[in-house]
Order: structure tokens, then C-alpha cells, then sequence
């Protein structure tokens, strides 16, 4: 019997011919460790008695949701990061060069077949380059650190085929919404949702990035793409027969499967204050809004950001409200700096920030009050995530968003 | 005998915490702002031995680790819902915080309520009705009864 790509990639880490359901202890190959979790992480591996990591070239660091600090608090996650980085000699620690999901892929930590956690929900992220990978709490990633292995439940997988062409304006923020949409918020949980179709083929790993990271929002374990020459690519590799085989098996065993026309989705926003509640832009039209986010590791890379400039090229931002732009990565800052994006987008009036999690997180980078309206291209809106738990969040594509912020409502 | 506090569908993990405060040097630091932006009473109404009874998906959304301590922080025996996300699940049983999925029960209570859950049985009594609750798979159920995944390694139980 066939397998999809989940069972796979667990198959060949645990040397077992896995199957859904199955509890197996996985060899990791690699820990992604954010500032905000530091603290406790450090303090579990001490309760554990560990004194030693298990390899150090596995683990990374990244601080990116307190940089720069807002409270003073925040200084401590530093400190803790950098002396725990010295004592273990570990090499990777990125201090202030972007969201940890962006550098986790940009710089080359994950791999197609890999095995990846990391101390955040979005950790489903590094599905788009074919890794399995997913977010645990703080208390068992100091149990990884110690031991170099996590136990888990190999998941059932639910396939999503979307084929065709997406009409202009429709993004792949879109169609990931959309799907949310239709499996709700818990629809996808202790699931593995695997994307395919021409569709999925042709996008830029960047899209399918936006894809997996929001996969959570269905409460899906991980979301993966079979890797292929756009994979390779990316992650410098060459696509040999291994890293290909990944890919599904014709004869897999699926739990359910979604399909799409491409051509009949339309531009969608989640509306407040559920990620899965999602409608039509079209329906939306004339909402007031007082600010636009442009960011995060759903939404801030340099195709987003393109995305957005080619909206607001010669345009301004509506009177009363703020555009903030928080790209994702320093790379990704300094090719919009150089492409003329980052100008394009000043000239409209748009607040550039420095690289990092800024708004997405809720502590700094914008937070609005009481009875604010939001458009934003992050991941979650939640009650409180940006603020007070009355500011009203809409969750929609850079090609939206900037539309909005133009218009100074929400506009098709 | 615990006191019932009632929750809707898809809670979420910032809905338990918000991240403003999730570094606050202790989790007793932390524990006073648990479900703030839905109900500002929880946290000092809450007394040890209550329970969180909710609908779908409770504890949905992000990673922190947080958000279970601050409940087992406060005091509360168990949370029970008709299903649980499962970063949150499996972050309950490794601190010690049980989390039983209970399918009935959640429609039989609004809050203010006294209950008492017999764990080990998995029953839950409400004044003369009992609610069958599903039991933990049995690997989670010894990481809990050591009291979390620390307990557990000290016993080398896992």
C-alpha cells in the first residue's frame, strides 16, 4: 500500500514502515528555539538535569518576537538566549535578522524529509519545502534538547488538489483562507494536510509558504508540498531521486480529500474574530478601517511585498489611517530596499519597520484600542491578539490589504 | 466537589493568556491575567479544585506552554471539552494538567455548577446524572499520573 508524503518522510527518520495512528520516536533533525519561549525552555533544561544539548549545529535560536524590546522584560529573553548559546556552542543564533519560520528556510536550516520542531504554533511552516515539521510547547523542547528525540502520533492525512488558474488579485492567502473556511478551525487537528494540483505546481515556494504556515488555523500537525525543482531551488539542493520520491505515493492511503477549481475562488478575508469565519470580500466592501499591516511570517516576504507596492505605486494611503510594513527577514528588507519597493512604499505614506514578528504578536509594531479596525496579512485574528479585545482584525492578501489602505476601507 | 466555569468553542491559547503576558518572569506572575479578555472575574473567582468545562476545540492557536500552567497554576482540577488542539493537549499532560474529552457534558452546563470528576474511572457526577468521559491513550495517562513529563523522566517511566 501506498503512502503521502508525512508517512514518509516519518518512515524513512524511524526506519519503520509507518501508518497513520502509529506512536513512533522520531531522531530530530533540527530545533527552531524564539526569544519569547527561551526563558522557560532554559529553566525546563535545567529541571531535566541535562547538561549538555545533543547537538548543538541542530539547535537554533531566533529572537524575533521582543526585537527590539518594548518592556523591559524583554532584555532578560535576550540575555538568556545569548549565555545560553555561549555555554552551548551553539552557532546559530540570529539576534535581530527576522522572523524564525522566514529564516528557518531562507537560510537553509530545513530540508525536504526532515523532521523539525520548534517552540511555535507556526512551525508548520517548513512544509513548503517538503520537511515535516511542527510547534510543541516549551517542556518538551528542553526533553529534545537533552535527548535529540521527540515521540509522536504519525497523522492521517487530508489531500488538498486545487487545479487551474487563480484569477488575477487572488493570492495564495486566498486560497489557504478559503480552505480554513471550509475544514473550520479544529477540522484539520492531529491531521496532516498535503497540498497538490497545477495550481499549488506553479506557485513560488514563497506562496506555499503563506500555505503551510496557516494550515494550524485548521488545526493541522503539518501541511507539506511534494519538493520539486522550485524546492531545490530554494534550498540550494539538487533534486535527486530521494529528495522526488518524497512525493505521494498514486496509491496512498487518504483520510479525506478537498478539491478546487482555481477559477472559482475569489479574493476572501477572515472576519473578526475567528480565523475560520471567512467571506467574500465582495460582501465586506465600505467596512472603515484605521490601520493595514503588511507582514509576518504569512505575509512578509518580498513577493507580498511587491504584491503591495504594485497596488500603491503613485497612490497615497487614505487620510486617518496608517499602512505598517514589517517585512520578514533583513534579506527580504534590503531586496525591496533595492528594488525601489521600500520607496514605492514610503512615498505612499506606508511606517517601514525593522524585520520581526512586530504587530503579528501583539506587543509592539502598531497595537490599536478599543473599537480600531484592522486589515491585516498575518496569520490570526484572535480576540486581544493586536490590542484591546475590542479592535476588530480582518485577516486578508498584501493585494487586499493594500487596496484597503488606499481606499481607507475595505474595497475589491 | 469544584465549582464549573464555562467556555465557548475555540478558546484560544491567547484568549488564556494574551502575549503581553507570557513573560512575566513566573508563572505566578502570569496566572492573574488568565481569560481576561473574556471573563476580568476568572482568575480571582477561580478556587483550586474548579473546573474549565468548554466546547470545541479548546485551546486552539499557538504554542505557549503558558497558557496550561496558568490553569494548573490557579488551582483547576481538569479542563474538560468536547475536543481539545492539539499543541495544548499534548503541553497539558506533559505539565500535569489532566484534559478529559467529555462529549456530553458541555451541553449540560452553563457555569456556577458543582461537579466532581472520578479521573479514574473517567466519570463525571452532576448532581444525579454521570457523564462517561473518553480516557487518555495509556502512554499519556502514565505521563500524568507521574504529574507531568519531568515527574515522569526523574521515574525513567517514559
Amino acid at each position: 500500500m501506498g503512502q503521502t508524503i508525512v508517512e514518509k518522510i516519518i518512515s524513512r527518520n524511524t526506519g519503520k514502515n509507518v501508518r497513520p495512528g502509529d506512536i513512533v520516536t522520531a531522531d530530530v533533525s533540527r530545533v527552531m528555539l524564539d526569544d519569547i519561549m527561551m526563558p522557560f525552555i532554559v529553566s525546563k533544561f535545567r529541571e531535566m538535569g541535562f547538561q549538555k544539548v545533543w547537538d548543538p549545529e541542530k539547535v537554533v535560536i531566533i529572537c524575533d518576537h521582543l526585537v527590539p524590546a518594548s518592556q523591559v522584560d524583554d532584555v532578560r529573553a535576550y540575555k538568556i538566549s545569548n549565555d545560553f548559546a555561549r555555554e552551548q556552542n551553539i552557532p546559530n543564533l540570529h539576534t535581530s535578522d527576522g522572523i524564525c519560520h522566514q529564516l528557518m528556510t531562507e537560510a537553509g536550516y530545513v530540508k525536504p524529509g526532515d523532521v523539525v520542531f520548534g517552540t511555535d504554533s507556526h512551525t508548520t511552516t517548513y512544509g513548503c519545502v517538503g520537511a515535516f515539521s511542527t510547534g510543541i510547547g516549551y517542556t518538551e523542547m528542553a526533553a529534545i534538547l537533552g535527548t535529540g528525540q521527540l515521540w509522536m502520533r504519525v497523522p492521517a492525512t487530508i489531500r488538498v488538489r486545487i487545479t487551474g488558474k487563480l484569477p488575477e488579485n487572488v493570492m495564495s492567502k486566498d486560497v489557504i483562507l478559503r480552505i480554513i473556511g471550509d475544514l473550520t478551525a479544529a477540522g484539520a487537528t492531529y491531521k496532516a494536510l498535503e497540498f497538490c494540483g497545477d495550481t499549488v505546481e506553479n506557485m513560488s515556494v514563497s506562496s506555499r509558504m503563506t500555505m503551510s504556515n496557516m494550515a494550524i488555523e485548521a488545526g493541522a500537525k503539518c501541511a507539506l508540498f511534494a519538493p520539486d525543482e522550485k524546492t531545490a531551488a530554494y534550498c540550494g539542493i539538487e533534486l535527486t531521486e530521494e529528495v522526488r520520491s518524497l512525493a505521494a505515493d498514486p496509491d496512498a492511503v487518504y483520510d479525506s480529500v478537498l478539491e478546487y477549481r482555481a477559477e472559482d475562488l475569489v479574493p476572501v478575508m477572515a472576519c473578526p474574530s475567528q480565523v475560520d469565519s471567512i467571506r467574500p470580500v465582495s460582501e465586506l466592501i465600505g467596512t472603515k478601517i484605521d490601520q493595514v499591516f503588511l507582514g509576518s511570517c504569512t505575509n512578509g516576504r518580498l513577493e507580498d511585498l511587491q504584491a503591495a507596492a504594485a497596488v500603491l505605486k503613485g497612490k497615497k494611503v487614505a487620510p486617518f489611517v496608517k499602512l505598517i510594513v514589517t517585512p520578514a527577514s533583513r534579506k527580504i528588507w534590503q531586496e525591496a530596499a533595492k528594488d525601489g519597493i521600500l520607496g514605492i512604499l514610503s512615498d505612499a505614506g506606508a511606517i517601514i519597520t525593522h524585520p520581526g514578528c512586530g504587530l503579528c504578536c501583539g506587543r509592539t509594531g502598531g497595537i490599536l484600542t478599543d473599537g480600531e479596525t484592522v486589515i491585516a496579512t498575518n496569520n490570526r485574528n484572535f480576540l486581544g491578539r493586536m490590542g484591546t479585545s475590542k479592535v476588530k482584525i480582518f485577516l486578508a492578501s498584501p493585494v487586499s490589504a493594500a487596496k484597503c489602505a488606499a481606499a481607507g476601507e475595505i474595497v475589491l | 466537589m469544584g465549582r464549573v466555569f464555562k467556555f465557548h468553542t475555540d478558546v484560544d491559547t491567547d484568549q488564556i493568556i494574551a502575549s503581553q503576558y507570557l513573560l512575566f518572569p513566573t508563572i505566578d506572575e502570569m496566572k492573574g491575567h488568565a481569560f481576561e479578555s473574556l471573563d476580568t472575574s476568572f482568575a480571582s473567582s477561580v478556587q483550586p479544585g474548579d473546573y474549565v468545562v468548554a466546547e470545541e476545540n479548546f485551546g486552539c492557536g499557538s504554542s505557549r506552554e503558558q497558557a496550561p500552567a496558568v490553569l494548573k497554576a490557579l488551582g483547576v482540577k481538569a479542563v474538560l471539552a468536547k475536543s481539545f488542539a492539539r499543541i495544548f493537549y499534548r503541553n497539558a499532560i506533559n505539565i500535569g494538567l489532566p484534559v478529559i474529552v467529555c462529549k456530553d457534558l458541555p451541553d449540560h452546563v452553563t457555569g456556577g455548577e458543582e461537579m466532581e470528576l472520578d479521573m479514574s474511572e473517567g466519570v463525571v457526577k452532576l448532581g444525579d446524572t454521570e457523564y462517561v468521559c473518553t480516557k487518555l491513550p495509556a502512554y499519556m495517562q502514565k505521563i500524568l499520573d507521574q504529574g507531568g513529563l519531568i515527574a515522569s523522566l526523574d521515574n525513567g517511566e517514559v
